[in-house]
């Protein structure tokens, strides 16, 4: 099976410092990937890489081909990144939101849409609220409701469970998992609760200061004693 | 450190002595002319305090020069209580009323970004000429204000033209030593710290509103000298003496200049004289290039070849082309404001 | 203190003069707002741009057009030249400070209004509107034409623009792009083109502006000079990144400076200018982010 995304060799650097020391990655169609490692480690910048918002070198193919380093050429390309703080546009509601997430796409919006509130009946209620007075979970379901309007073939994720309550968190991969499994929608997580993406993601990437680490299924990552002592704390 | 600094007063000295002998060798119309340079070099000298060590813009200047300006006409025209005071004595005062002027619009603009200041100031220039319209007996209105002629005082045996080149070169070499005593020291410092990082500056318990206000305060002040001066040089003040255009001049040639380098100022200012006063020469000599032949009753060329070059400087050489220069020859040329 | 009988015909066609007025400002700061949304700058070349494409439309009417077959001409120039000053150099001054990009709007206005004296020359021209000066009853008051004209053109544009900013996709990306430049990338708007777009919009504003003062004030390279500070002080009492507040901004000075103009003896004709001035200082003291600012102003 060729992959999906392909990375090979990436470095990335922010000014004169070094982020990533060149990362080796693949993520398959329709896959769960997860990315871990401590902070500093490099997992949003191996995100922000594939995406095109930081300085990098190296290939990155995706779905065969080279891809450009713009975010808007990824964006048309079928990658929707759902950045750190999510990005959601706090001024504009909830539907305004939805409509950006299907900007690189013709047509209506209304069949995504229905699509995307099949999945998060919340973001329905709230179509006219201004995206900012949302919680912090609803912004999460937002963040994904956005990335799913574009149809996209690999959704990047950073840190969905950032700041939210246990009960939301389960719920939010559990949808996450749902969609994967109706679109065939790849994913590439980067999860700071490696238990979690662990229990998820098909495979995962372990890296350190720049360096993918170690890697494999997820399955033998939990069987990895470093691996184990290191992120899951058992 | 020190040899920087002993090179610095060497470039001071230096500049003196071209000053004091320069006369000797132009004819005295030139000198006029060059007074006038001086002039705008002062007015420069005072945008340069406020820009290069607070990072905002005034493009008000224009409009405190003719606060100075009026202040001058005022006084020694219709005089306190009936006593006329002569027109030396004028200068400082006009310098202190439109650095007034400066402290009362730079309390509520300063306090917020520096968008804001260029955009009252912007209102200052383009409103200032209602003031005198409206208080016409009192300030001339439209038809404007005659000065006595230029008079050298003191029995000196000057022509008036060297008088006045004299009497505005001193003064820009002290206001000169002033903006470098104040740049090197701690409102210096301090100024210097808000245009790197207003954020940092703020944390470390700096008053910035107090600092930029007074910066902007002190470079009117210089401005309402050059005012008063091109007031006295002119013996004439009206409406459109400081046009509104002049406030642009003085930011353009800042920018070109470079803010810290006090070489490219004074070509900044000679740049402005040529804009305001001969700009038909101008013309004139662009009509010299082959198959140009433009319209010497229209003479937005010389601006047109100034905007260009303001917009493709500031793109191409972020620090002016005085800081291109220095960065060209380092030491050689003399350093004004060192970076250090 | 009233300078002369009050009457309340006389007051209801100074109000209009006052709309009249204030849809012009509207207008313009509402492109003011537009840039400065956009590209987070002051462009102090507002008035030129403004100016300049009336000069156009003035040449192509002298060549024998009528003004509404030039008014479309002009401003697809006016938009085509607004996106090429973006590209070529905004664009470029784009990651210094703002300032620079302030010191360059003031380079394209010096440049511009030279142009203008050297294609048309300078001093003052006639301009001759659409609109007839002859005024119909209104409800008892008696309104020039050309006012009611200058109203209905400018909110007619104003409306447009509302309706694009609101349902399009493109007016979508625009604000996004706008408010949040980073997560606009993400979801795939050119940033950089939208805005283009913006100084495209806003050479149209001004186009349109231009061209319904200079029937009123006469054509001269300095024509927008003085409308272009009224305009200010409208942006800034509106918020400087508020479109609702440039328009009711622009209305609540016009408004107001011809009432205090008409009823204030003291300030006249001649120091209305001055007063609006007074409004950019007032607003800054008492609420910096005007009537309609979505975020506090960054106070240091």
């Amino acid at each position: 099976m060729s992959a999906l995304l392909q990375l090979d060799g990436v470095e990335a650097r922010y000014g004169p410092v070094k982020a990533l020391h060149g990362i080796s990655l693949e993520v398959g169609e329709g896959e769960l990937v997860a990315v871990l490692g401590a902070n500093g480690a490099g997992k949003t910048t191996t995100l922000r890489a594939v995406s095109g918002t930081v300085r990098r070198t190296g290939n990155v193919l995706f779905g065969g081909t080279k891809l450009r380093r713009r975010p808007d050429a990824a964006a048309r390309a079928g990658i929707a990144h759902v950045p750190e703080g999510r990005g959601t546009f706090s001024e504009l509601s909830v539907w305004e939101n939805l409509r950006l997430g299907a900007y690189t796409r013709r047509g209506s919006v209304n069949e995504g849409a229905q699509r995307v509130f099949k999945y998060f009946p919340r973001l329905e209620e709230r179509k006219d609220q201004q995206a900012g007075t949302l919680s912090g979970g609803e912004q999460q379901m937002l963040a994904l409701g956005r990335a799913m309007m574009a149809r996209p073939k690999l959704v990047l994720l950073d840190e969905p469970s950032l700041g939210l309550a246990p009960m939301l968190v389960k719920e939010i991969f559990d949808r996450l998992e749902r969609m994967i499994a109706d679109d065939g929608t790849a994913v590439l997580v980067v999860e700071q609760n490696a238990a979690l993406a662990l229990a998820h993601a098909a495979r995962a990437y372990v890296l350190e200061v720049g360096r993918v680490v170690v890697s494999g299924p997820s399955e033998e990552l939990r069987a990895n004693e470093s691996v184990r002592r290191s992120y899951l704390g058992y | 450190m020190k040899l920087k600094l002993s090179f610095e007063v060497l470039g001071l000295i230096a500049l003196g002595v071209v000053i004091a002998v320069l006369p000797r060798f132009v004819s005295s119309f030139t000198a006029y002319e060059l007074a006038t340079v001086g002039m705008y070099f002062i007015a420069l000298l005072g945008l340069s305090i406020l820009t290069g060590y607070s990072g905002q813009i005034s493009l008000g200047h224009g409009a405190f020069m003719a606060v100075g300006g009026y202040t001058t006409a005022v006084l020694t025209v219709n005089g306190v209580y009936g006593h006329h005071i002569r027109d030396i004595w004028t200068i400082p005062i006009a310098g202190i009323v439109a650095g007034l002027g400066g402290l009362l619009v730079g309390i509520p603009a300063l306090r917020l970004s520096g968008l804001y200041l260029a955009l009252v100031t912007f209102g200052i220039a383009v409103s200032f000429r209602q003031i005198p319209l409206k208080f016409d007996k009192f300030l001339g209105g439209t038809s404007g204000k005659l000065l006595g002629l230029l008079k050298t005082p003191f029995g000196l045996s000057a022509t008036p033209n060297d008088w006045i080149y004299y009497l505005t070169w001193g003064i820009a070499f002290v206001l000169l030593v002033v903006a470098w005593l104040f740049v090197r020291g701690k409102p210096g410092r301090t100024l210097k710290a808000i245009r790197d990082s207003e954020i940092a500056a703020t944390s470390s318990g700096i008053s910035l509103a107090r600092y930029k206000t007074l910066a902007f305060a002190l470079s009117a002040f210089y401005a309402g000298v050059a005012g008063s001066l091109y007031a006295m040089a002119r013996a004439y003040m009206n409406p459109d003496i400081f046009p509104v255009v002049l406030s642009v001049y003085l930011v353009a040639a800042l920018a070109l200049g470079g803010v810290d380098s006090f070489v490219g100022l004074i070509l900044g200012a000679a740049a402005i004289y040529i804009l305001q006063n001969r700009a038909g020469d101008v013309t004139g000599w662009i009509n010299h290039l082959p198959h140009v032949n433009l319209n010497a009753q229209r003479p937005g060329m010389p601006d047109v070849i100034f905007g260009a070059v303001l917009i493709v400087v500031l793109i191409l050489l972020p620090t002016g082309v005085g800081g291109a220069l220095r960065r060209l020859f380092g030491p050689l040329t003399s350093r004004l404001y060192s970076k250090s | 203190m009233l300078v002369a009988a009050f009457t309340w015909t006389e007051f209801a066609q100074q109000i209009a003069a006052g709309i009249r007025q204030g849809a012009v400002f509207a207008g313009l700061a509402l492109a003011l707002v537009i840039i400065y949304r956009s590209t987070r700058a002051i462009n102090f070349a507002q008035g030129e741009m403004a100016t300049f494409t009336t000069f156009i439309c003035w040449s192509l009417m002298n060549n024998g057009l009528s003004f509404w077959a030039a008014f479309p001409i002009v401003l697809a120039i006016a938009f085509v030249g607004g996106v090429a000053i973006e590209r070529t150099i905004i664009r470029p001054a784009e990651n210094g400070p703002v300032i620079t990009i302030v010191i360059v709007t003031l380079g394209l206005a010096l440049l511009l209004n030279g142009l203008m004296s050297v294609i048309w020359g300078g001093g003052n021209r006639p301009f001759h509107g659409p609109f007839s000066t002859r005024t119909i009853d209104v409800g008892g008051v008696p309104i020039s034409v050309q006012d009611v004209g200058i109203v209905v053109v400018s909110f007619v544009l104003v409306a447009l623009l509302a309706v694009f900013f609101r349902f399009t996709k493109l007016g979508l990306g625009l604000r996004a792009a706008a408010l949040n430049p980073g997560s606009s990338e993400l979801v795939g708007v050119r940033v950089g083109w939208m805005r283009a777009l913006g100084w495209g919009l806003a050479a149209v504003l001004g186009a349109v502006a231009g061209m319904m003062v200079a029937p009123i004030l006469f054509l001269d390279p300095n024509m927008m000079q003085v409308i272009l500070l009224y305009a200010f002080a409208a942006a800034v009492l509106g918020g400087l990144d508020s479109p609702i507040g440039a328009v009711v901004g622009g209305l609540l000075l016009g408004v107001g400076i011809t009432l205090l103009g008409r009823y204030v003896g003291f300030v006249g004709d001649t120091l209305k200018l001055p007063a609006a001035l007074l409004v950019i200082l007032i607003v800054l003291v008492v609420k910096p982010n005007g009537l309609f600012g979505r975020v506090a102003v960054r106070r240091v």
